[in-house]
């Protein structure tokens, strides 16, 4: 008989992980659900669906065991954050698309799970926005008064999609209102449209985000991640916004703004703290977190997509391995000369 | 006593199940009806033995000789008969046999002479040898010879002896029995430590789970009137680590690189200090030793096991559960399942736990790393576990060195939090045997080189020696040659008479060409001892590389030289003698 020590495990497993996860989305979820419209529910389930038929399939050609992998919940947070980084009403096809994509391409061609260089999700959002910029940028007006099923109906393309429906996000709309408006309209003016804009940021999205950041902190509360990525995302989203804001606040909304807009709370507590694709020493994390923080900011801004978030992760991706090369702690014993 | 602790970083809190064990006190295991003492207890040399199948022998006799300096005696745990002294399976992870002294005890358990003496009279180099004579290894289970860590270094200064009864890991307590039960004796060892080495301060390091083996402790200290301060860590695994407690108790950090008396502290664990007692106060070598028996057992407790008793025999005093399907050897975290119930006690046991299925769940399988980077968080030495990992897997060796390797305690904290299942402790030791592996085929071959070398090249001097003989030969013969003639040139001008210039040019000629013929030979000779020369040096594909690859191969070389400087240094002489 062999059987190395540790005889004795800590009770831990990757599936409950992934599990604990999903659970601090739900509070974001539910916002979502809430706020901007129940059609979110739907996509949840259509894009696990998508990811879980996917890694089954190319678990299947690897011969690697279904049950086990499929358990192993990582799909499924995928899945998630696919559907909650699309417009809501977006047809089920391209939802499907984008999961199917970074499933087989993003992760299975890549080795599988724990060895995708690029975080699958936020693949799926840029392949999607570049092959599929109308629909990517269709989003609801929030509030609208339309049941769930009515919203599945347009999802599956059942019901026509009412250009009542699209709108831009808030984010987008600042921006393409800035830039018509050549310096005649101000930042404070265009926040008094309360049909767009809530308190401090997007109307209903700012308590999404809100929502994001309760159970990004519960997550940080049971050490499934460190404090790193997050506060540097974050501080340095609000350090480079601050500024300009300070400088110019009738054309920069100001840090909250951004803070609560669009994609930069489940970015810094969901996305670009993803292990796999992130960095890994504690000053790796930080140079991870505030460049993905700082590039959101200036896509966002200055760039030609509605949010930055997806591509500024996916850059910070492609440094992460010579950021924990260059980043690496020195050990016990050794720090005097390090 | 309020004092500075502290902190290491990463470490795990594993359930410490020490409760079971402590309900009864230490008991002495009976007579088995065979010893099996493997000669091999230590770490260094292999003890030589000095008895033979069909010896008498009395209890505490010399069985085995150390073997060098760093090296401890062996002696026979009870009086009996030897039966053979053979290769016999041992506790150890590679299931290897090693030389053993089989004894069949006579039941009279009849001591030798036993010398009692007040170390104080003695020197201190007498004092090491007595606990090199008597057996005295390190008892908390990396049993290296006490007497070799007792000089303290000669640059830096004692500040502390630190005393480690932490007793970290699970299951574990065997030291928590001693200090509860035989404090006195503990705190009188630790006296002789200090003797030797002469620490500015004493620090016994006890983890706050054992509140009774430091009131002990503290009791015993006070009641011989020492200065010890006897300190209550953390409960945190592994604090019990010599490195990790030196870190809690002085702050100091000692790297693999690096002996602790560099820095001026030394560490032994209690049951060292109180066998170091017994033999030098009470002429007893090391015979027994406390192990913990514990697990899937009825009835948990500590013994006084005499070393040599097979583990399966000591296992029944305490009742296993039918289930128990395995014995480990040492705690759930760093021990090991041996290879069958007959190997022996030895003095690195501490523990033997039943092991079954109901206790130690059979593990989920391996998943891939998805690095979340929690074995970082949990190694107390701050390496990067799954760097580590995917290197080794990649046989990737010299990446694991220079992501330290070999600062790896194998604590099994980061198989403990790995939520992938993934036996990191398993990949790290076998990355380090193939390093080792590696060294050792490197040093033969460069062994083997070296003797060739040394070999053609001293061939080559020979045949450049030879030539040079010859050449001097020839020259000294032509200049012979030309002086004759120059002679006979001579006799024939004197004879002639001639006035004419012409015919006496001849006779000087003759000489010069001598001289000429003299220079070139030389020249010659010179030249061919530094093509041999030249030839010696063997071919290299090193002479067109760039500047990094120059430094690596410094590095290298530099390593090697300090890695093998004896078993390069011989080289040359060895094979001139084996020729």
């Amino acid at each position: 008989m062999f059987a190395p020590a540790p005889y004795l495990l800590k009770d831990v497993s990757v599936s409950q992980v992934m599990t604990q996860v999903c659970i601090a989305l739900v509070p974001g979820i539910a916002a979502y659900a809430w706020l901007v419209g129940p059609a979110i529910l739907a996509q949840l389930v259509i894009a696990s669906l998508a990811a879980l038929l996917a890694e089954a399939a190319m678990l299947r050609v690897q011969r690697k065991p279904l049950a086990l992998f499929l358990s192993d919940g990582s799909a499924i947070v995928t899945a998630w954050l696919i559907a909650l980084t699309f417009p809501p009403l977006a047809p089920w096809w391209l939802v499907v698309t984008g999961t199917v994509f970074a499933i087989v391409i993003a992760k299975h061609l890549y080795g599988g799970l724990g060895q995708n260089p690029f975080n699958p999700a936020m693949v799926a959002f840029a392949v999607c926005i570049v092959a599929f910029p109308a629909l990517m940028s269709q989003w609801p007006v929030v509030g609208l008064q339309q049941s769930l099923l009515e919203q599945i109906n347009v999802i599956l393309g059942l019901s026509p999609r009412l250009d009542a429906l699209s709108s831009a996000t808030p984010l987008d709309a600042m921006k393409t209102s800035l830039k018509l408006g050549e310096g005649s309209v101000d930042v404070a003016q265009l926040l008094a449209n309360q049909d767009i804009f809530g308190n401090f940021a997007g109307r209903g999205w700012e308590w999404v985000a809100a929502g994001y950041l309760l159970g990004g902190l519960w997550l940080w509360q049971r050490k499934l991640i460190s404090w790193h990525v997050p506060v540097a995302f974050i501080g340095a989203l609000a350090l480079i916004s601050g500024v300009l804001w300070l400088y110019n606040p009738a054309q920069f909304a100001n840090p909250l703004f951004h803070l609560f807009s669009g994609g930069a709370m489940i970015g810094a507590f969901f996305i670009a703290t993803d292990p796999v694709s992130g960095c890994t020493t504690p000053r790796g994390k930080l140079i991870f977190g505030a460049g993905a923080g700082l590039l959101a900011y200036i896509i966002r801004v200055f760039g030609g997509y509605p949010d930055g978030v997806a591509f500024a992760v996916l850059l910070m991706n492609l440094c992460a391995p010579v950021i924990d090369l260059l980043t690496q702690p020195p050990i016990f014993g050794m720090k005097d000369k390090a | 006593m309020l004092m500075n602790l502290f902190k290491f970083k990463g470490g795990v809190k594993p359930p410490t199940n020490k409760t079971q064990s402590v309900g009864l006190p230490i008991a002495q295991a009976p007579l088995p009806s065979r010893l099996v003492v493997p000669l091999h207890q230590s770490i260094g040399g292999t003890p030589r033995p000095v008895v033979e199948a069909g010896d008498h022998v009395l209890k505490g006799q010399l069985i085995g000789e150390a073997d060098g300096w760093i090296s401890a005696a062996v002696h026979a745990p009870t009086s009996g008969t030897v039966l053979a002294v053979e290769m016999q399976a041992q506790p150890h992870p590679s299931g290897l046999d090693a030389l053993c002294v089989v004894i069949e005890p006579d039941g009279k358990d009849e001591w030798i002479a036993r010398e009692t003496v007040d170390y104080k009279s003695l020197k201190p180099e007498e004092v090491r040898e007595r606990l090199q004579q008597s057996g005295v290894v390190g008892l908390g289970g990396a049993v290296f010879p006490t007497h070799g860590k007792l000089t303290a270094s000669k640059t830096v200064p004692m500040d502390e002896l630190v005393i480690n009864g932490a007793e970290c890991e699970p299951f574990i307590t065997c030291d928590d029995l001693l200090m509860r039960e035989r404090a006195d004796e503990v705190v009188r060892g630790i006296g002789i430590f200090r003797d030797l080495l002469q620490p500015k301060k004493v620090l016994i390091g006890i983890e706050d789970n054992k509140p009774e083996a430091a009131a002990a402790m503290r009791a015993a200290v006070a009641a011989l009137g020492e200065d010890f301060a006897v300190v209550q860590v953390p409960t945190l695994y592994p604090a019990g680590g010599a490195k990790q407690l030196i870190r809690v108790l002085t702050g100091k950090e000692v790297p693999a690189s690096k002996r602790s008396t560099d820095l001026g502290v030394q560490c032994f664990n209690v049951a060292t200090a109180y066998t170091a007692w017994r033999a030098i106060a009470h002429g007893e070598p090391v015979v027994s030793r406390l192990v913990t028996v514990s697990g899937n057992v009825q009835e948990p407790r500590n013994y006084e096991v005499l070393i040599g008793t097979p583990m399966g025999e000591l296992l029944k005093l305490a009742h296993p559960h039918p289930d128990t399907d395995g014995i480990v050897m040492g705690g759930p975290m760093m021990g090991f399942l041996v290879p069958n119930a007959d190997v022996p006690v030895v003095k690195a046991t501490n523990c033997l736990i039943a092991h079954s299925e109901r206790i130690f769940p059979p593990k989920a399988p391996e998943m891939p790393c998805i690095r979340c980077g929690a074995c970082a968080q949990a190694c107390p030495h701050e390496l990067q576990p799954f760097e580590l990992y995917w290197f080794s897997r990649a046989k990737n060796f010299g990446k694991t060195q220079e992501y330290a390797i070999f600062d790896c305690i194998e604590c099994g904290c980061c198989s403990f939090v790995c939520p992938s299942r993934i036996p990191l402790v398993q990949y790290f030791r076998f990355a380090k045997s193939e390093i080792w592996a590696r060294e050792r085929d490197k040093n033969a071959a460069d062994a083997a080189k070296a003797r060739f070398e040394f070999k053609q090249l001293r061939d080559e001097r020979e045949k450049a020696e030879k030539a040079e003989k010859l050449a001097k030969a020839a020259a000294a013969q032509a200049a012979k040659k030309a002086a004759e003639a120059a002679a006979a040139a001579a006799a024939e001008t004197v004879v002639a008479e001639s006035p004419a210039g012409g015919p006496v040019a001849a006779p000087t000629a003759a000489p010069l060409d001598a001289g000429k013929e003299a220079k070139r030979a030389t020249i010659e000779a010179a030249m061919a001892r530094a093509k041999a020369q030249r030839e010696a040096v063997q071919p290299k594909n090193t002479e067109a590389v760039t500047i990094e690859q120059q430094r690596a191969m410094d590095e290298i070389e530099s390593r090697r030289v300090v890695l093998a400087p004896a078993s390069q240094e011989p080289a040359g002489p060895t094979g001139e003698k084996a020729e």
